[in-house]
């Protein structure tokens, strides 16, 4: 036990020095995961099911971004308000195409069988086939090799806490993050769109007897779900770079995030990806960086064994 | 304007159109990262011939196909039902002539026959290495799958970690790791069988006690992940699995029993026999499981979990036993698989053969012990002709393309698969006659 000890004295020293300087990268994925995690929530709270195909939207969003830096950027290096401007285009080029991609999703894979009331094995087989199709076909046309994306900024430390520093990079996803986290969170609250949302996920027949269009809520709610998947994708492949099978690993953990908060619970999902990616990042000190994706698959289980309904509770169709 | 899109003519002919562009950029030529929108144009713009008569440019014969494809969609629905009555009249004979079971066993054994002569019928060497790692392997795989997705209704996506863990242990118990060998001794991958699917099965039981009683999304996703870390494991644990090296030489399978002397060497074709001896045996051990009272249980779990458990099935028991059961063939699979290739690598154990094995029992029909043993003929085959003799434009990581839209395709039009189990099949029957719904029967709803 002594070794043991000593082990976890030197970790928790590490930790304590490293402690800053991993909390502020696992604050950044974390508001990725947020961002993706509240796409498999809001689909989860209209169609009760998890979208194994989220992880391409996230994909297509990276990929928007990519070919829109590359042709607005090409070989300069943008700085001041071009930076602003070039990062907003990008955000909604992602946004733009993952909706797209994330309705195509649903015309093509979940409609004909709802049409059907097919069981959920079969929603789940064909949103595997479509994930499927999707990456390979992207691998197929972009190429199979990781592409870094042009930078709309040069990546510098803007300023330190408790002397860790703070990237540009990850002031733009916080406030990216924040300003469309806290927007999803005001539409679902207020609007006529959240509240045709919520009453589907409460209860689709009775909405449908209110008047509440069932295939129009459900298709929306993909394009809003697939909006913030895609602009997170975009965001995503700024710092790592875009490739046909950048989907995966994020989606599953945004999965994770999710079921942390508890599915269907909105803000349940974004503290769920904040968590998630702070004990992430947190977890470099105390395993091997080739475990870091164990660690996430561990909490999931974790979850699921002692909590399925997650931190906040699974909430279907209550604001908030 | 909007009444012309909203004429259905039109929107079948639009609708034909984007599903045949589709297929038009899946079959056509790649594109690459200096210039990735070459693959999509060059999908209508590269020159090609209209089905050998004239040159002409790859989006003619497309909206040829299209402009067919959009005539028979328009026939079928007009014609639908008196073709499929017609064709269901034509089935009668043959079908009712399978129900019986003399016939049964009599296709039965000329299939027998048949396998035992095809590695003599097909000389070329990349066949009879195929007819081994691809298809008979994947055959056993398909099956074991079967039990649980088709029999249990479980959606495994991790099915390759218990493939992966059969081919280690093999590696393991031959002294092939980094690791002691099993007792201290080098064994012969023999051993290797009974222990490998032990430790297989007792995994599957490990993972399947908390998981199994996840709702069936979640256990797909916890499957996915499974399958996920075990490659990450094997990568990473250099000094037990060798990392991502691999192992050393694996022996080949040898026989000492009295007087009989064999041994497996390279040559694909005593492998074939090995593993086709082993298919049979899963066949038949499957087959009688599946009306057994441990199947019927399956079958209550599958249709409604609830209504099984107050009729006393317990059922995280039975969950667990499908999981294990099926996993065993994967642990099998690897042992194979380990022997006759002499190596193994982490790289080879990836989600993409999980998905593999599940479009081999969905496209047979999940359930149908038949259906799936055609299916992942057909599959394999096919996708070994593609690999073999690629077409123009064809590269081997394409067929998940193709693997994916099937499992679309299937899912929309056809979800009891190609040969529907005899159960299934009564219910579509049943259901058009107003009794049930077709799709009860694919697995209980959550509650």
């Amino acid at each position: 036990m002594g070794g043991f000890g000593h082990y976890l004295a030197i970790h928790f020293d590490t930790l304590r020095k490293e402690f800053w300087f991993l909390f502020v990268g696992g604050v950044a994925n974390g508001f990725l995961y947020g961002m993706v995690a509240v796409g498999y929530t809001l689909v989860y709270g209209v169609l009760r099911l998890i979208n194994f195909a989220h992880s391409e939207i996230f994909m297509s969003g990276g990929f928007a971004g990519y070919f829109v830096m590359k042709a607005l950027i090409g070989t300069s290096s943008p700085s001041g308000f071009a930076t602003v401007y070039l990062i907003v285009i990008g955000i909604v080029a992602g946004g733009v195409v993952g909706a797209v991609v994330a309705t195509l999703l649903e015309r093509v894979a979940y409609r004909p069988l709802r049409k059907r009331n097919a069981p959920k094995l079969a929603y789940l087989i064909s949103a595997i086939g479509a994930s499927y199709f999707l990456f390979n076909m992207a691998g197929k046309e972009f190429g199979r090799y990781s592409i870094s994306v042009p930078q709309p900024y040069i990546n510098h430390t803007v300023f330190t806490i408790f002397g860790a520093p703070v990237q540009l990079y990850y002031i733009v996803i916080l406030i990216a993050g924040v300003i469309m986290l806290l927007g999803l969170d005001r539409v679902v609250a207020t609007t006529k769109l959240g509240r045709s949302i919520r009453a589907v996920a409460q209860d689709a027949e009775t909405a449908s007897l209110m008047g509440v269009n069932i295939d129009r809520t459900i298709a929306l709610t993909f394009i809003v779900g697939g909006a913030l998947g895609g602009a997170a994708g975009f965001l995503f492949g700024l710092g790592t770079g875009v490739v046909y099978t950048m989907g995966f690993t994020p989606a599953l953990k945004a999965f994770t995030a999710a079921v942390l908060g508890g599915i269907g619970n909105l803000r349940g999902a974004m503290i769920g990806g904040l968590l998630l990616g702070v004990a992430e990042s947190l977890s470099v000190v105390f395993v091997q960086a080739a475990y870091i994706d164990v660690v996430a698959f561990g909490i999931l289980v974790a979850v699921l064994l002692f909590r399925p309904t997650g931190i906040l509770g699974e909430r279907l169709g209550r604001a908030a | 304007m909007k009444t012309f899109f909203n004429n259905p003519m039109v929107r079948r002919f639009i609708t034909a159109a984007a599903v045949l562009a589709v297929v038009a950029v899946m079959t056509g030529p790649a594109g690459s990262t200096e210039a990735p929108t070459s693959g999509f144009t060059g999908s209508f713009s590269e020159r090609s011939s209209f089905f050998g008569l004239f040159e002409t440019v790859r989006w003619v014969p497309f909206l040829f196909l299209a402009l067919v494809f959009f005539g028979l969609w328009t026939m079928w629905l007009a014609r639908g039902t008196q073709i499929k009555s017609a064709g269901a009249k034509v089935m009668a004979v043959p079908r009712a002539a399978t129900e019986r079971r003399p016939v049964r066993w009599g296709i039965g054994v000329v299939l027998l026959f048949v396998a035992l002569i095809l590695p003599h019928v097909i000389n070329d060497p990349f066949w009879q290495a195929a007819m081994v790692e691809q298809i008979a392997v994947y055959v056993l795989l398909a099956i074991g799958l079967n039990v649980v997705v088709g029999f249990a209704g479980l959606l495994d996506l991790g099915f390759v970690a218990f493939y992966a863990i059969g081919a280690y242990v093999t590696a393991w118990v031959t002294g092939a790791l980094p690791t002691p060998p099993l007792f201290g001794i080098h064994m012969d991958p023999f051993f290797a069988i009974p222990i490998a699917i032990v430790i297989v099965m007792v995994a599957g039981i490990v993972l399947g006690v908390p998981t199994l009683r996840l709702r069936g999304d979640y256990l797909a996703i916890v499957t996915l992940g499974f399958g996920e870390i075990i490659t990450i494991f094997a990568n990473n644990l250099y000094g037990i699995t060798g990392g991502s090296q691999g192992s050393a030489l694996i022996p080949h399978f040898s026989l000492h029993i009295g007087p009989i002397k064999y041994a497996w060497g390279l040559t694909p074709v005593p492998y074939y026999y090995l593993t086709l001896i082993f298919v049979v045996l899963f066949l038949a051990a499957f087959s009688l499981l599946e009306h057994s009272r441990v199947g019927r249980a399956w079958t209550a779990i599958r249709e409604d979990e609830v209504a099984a458990e107050s009729v006393g099935i317990n059922p995280l028991k039975y969950k667990v036993m499908a999981f294990a059961i099926g996993a065993s063939t994967a642990g099998f699979a690897g042992v194979v698989t380990a022997s006759q290739s002499n190596n193994i690598f982490p790289s080879s154990f990836s989600l993409a053969f999980s998905i593999n094995i599940l479009v081999l029992v969905i496209f047979g029909g999940m359930g149908s012990i038949f259906g799936v043993v055609l299916g992942a003929l057909i599959i394999q085959t096919g996708s070994m002709y593609l690999l073999h003799t690629p077409p123009a434009g064809y590269q081997s990581s394409d067929l998940y393309i193709y693997l994916g839209a099937l499992l679309v395709v299937m899912m929309i039009f056809r979800p009891a698969g190609l040969v529907p189990s005899r159960r299934r099949r009564r219910e579509i029957v049943l259901s058009k006659a107003g009794e049930g719904h077709p799709d009860e029967v694919l697995t209980g709803d959550e509650p």
